[in-house]
Parts: structure tokens; sequence; C-alpha cells
């Protein structure tokens, strides 16, 4: 459809949201500018494939989510060094609890395979249903739920000492426990 | 060992049904809004707003000539 003033206001509206999302996913702030703006280019130059009544958030998550991991792909190395730099600055935080307990989680979430926590962020964050997350991620409702999943059971490991009674490594302490009755 | 397992698992969820821990979840889940809606409350930068607001301006009207829109369909696949 043609980019009318409404349709062009609600894109706008949606910006706050991609811009979350484009940090949950890249944990970086300017990265993340940098792929709302391109987002907002793809989405504008391909206005006309957009079919009205259709769920536009949805649409532009799309756009965005694919543009993130084409340019994942491309620049998995400096992703690598990115990281690094960013786990420098998490150390030179000031140590305020509630604060330390947000760099905790971030960094929690950044450990996350790139499929459970795009799901995690579009269902528990973005609030999109079930649905439209497996369309945005192109795959089947199922693979999503088992996405959320995992990915809630392994930020409750990483985060928790109770969560990991849903892990693998739950073997090995049953080995050393078991080991040291002998 | 089954034991060792479901006494951490009843001192840690009382009276929740089984699998994930219920009040980690929730506090997860809580953290995960937190962070995300604390970028969603820096509202729309002036960035983006203005290059919409740019790319309205540049676009041809389509009253003036009907054919223009044709010499440039590139749908930004490489």
């Amino acid at each position: 459809m043609p980019l009318t003033d409404s349709l062009r206001d609600d894109i706008l509206a949606s910006v706050p949201s991609l811009r979350a999302f484009a940090i949950s996913l890249s944990g970086n702030g300017d990265r993340a500018d940098d792929l709302v703006q391109e987002t907002l280019l793809r989405a504008l130059a391909n206005i006309d494939s957009f079919q009205p009544g259709s769920n536009l958030p949805a649409w532009l998550f799309t756009i965005l989510r694919n543009l993130f991991r084409s340019d994942y792909r491309k620049r998995r190395r400096e992703v690598e060094d990115a990281d690094g730099s960013y786990a420098k600055t998490l150390k030179t935080q000031p140590a305020q609890n509630s604060h330390l307990e947000f760099e905790e989680f971030r960094a929690a979430l950044e450990k996350l395979p790139q499929d459970q926590r795009e799901a995690l962020i579009l269902v528990g964050a973005s609030g999109f249903s079930y649905e439209d997350a497996a369309a945005i991620c192109g795959c089947a409702v199922g693979t999503i739920k088992s996405r959320v999943n995992r990915a809630r059971s392994k930020l409750s490991a990483l985060l928790y000492v109770d969560g990991a009674e849903d892990f693998g490594p739950d073997e090995t302490v049953r080995a050393v426990i078991g080991g040291s009755g002998g | 060992m089954k034991d060792v397992k479901s006494q951490a698992s009843k001192s840690a969820a009382p009276g929740k049904q089984g699998g994930l821990n219920a009040e980690i979840q929730s506090r997860i889940g809580h953290q995960l809004r937190a962070m995300y809606d604390d970028v969603v409350r820096q509202g729309v930068p002036d960035r983006f707003a203005e290059l919409i607001r740019k790319l309205d301006v540049a676009k041809p009207d389509p009253q003036l000539e009907d054919t223009g829109d044709q010499t440039n369909k590139n749908d930004g696949r490489d």
C-alpha cells in the first residue's frame, strides 16, 4: 500500500519497540540504532509489499530480525570482539545492587543462543503471540515455544542456582556427589 | 538422589506446579521487560523522526507523473 500519513505515523510509533528489540538482540546501542535505521529505509522502500490491515509491528520486526541475522553472519568476528569490550565495560560499572543485577541479566541474555534469545524477547518482552513470533522468525509455533522454554531454563541456570536442576551438568554433579560418598 | 532433587524444587517453589521454578521465572520475566521498557520509554530519537520526514518529502507526487515509480524498482536485494 502507498505510504499514507497514518501508516507513516504507525511506523514512527513502532520505533521505540524496534530499538528495544535491536538492543536486546545486539547488546550494542550504536549498532542497534543503525539496524533500526536500515529497517526503516528497507520498510519504506518496500512499503508497497505491506498488506493493509496486517500486523505492521510484526512486519517491521521481521525486517529488522532478518537484517540482524545477515549482518551477524557477515560480521561474526567483529561481534565477538565487541562482546569482549562490552564485558570490560561491565566490570567498571559501580557495584550498586540493582544495577549489578541488571547488568548480570544482560550478560546472561547475551550468552543464550541467538534463536532462543530472539524467541524469548519477542514473546516475553515485545508481547507478541507465539504465532506472531513464529511468523517473524519463519518457523513453527512449536519451535518458538520450545526455544522460549529453553531460553528461560538456561537463564535460570545462569542467574540462579536453583534453576540448574533442569540442566545438563546434573549428571556431573551427581557423579561428584556419588563419588565422594564412597 | 531423586530425594535431593525434589526437596530442592519444593523449597524453592512451594505449592507451584512442576517444571521451572515459578518465582524465578517471574523474576526473569520482570527483568526482561524492565530492560526492554527502559529503551521503549526513550521514545523516538530525532534521528528517526527526521529520517522519515525527509523520505516523505523526497517522494515524488504520484499525481504529477504516473510512470515515475517504474524506473526505480529495487526490492533491496543484493
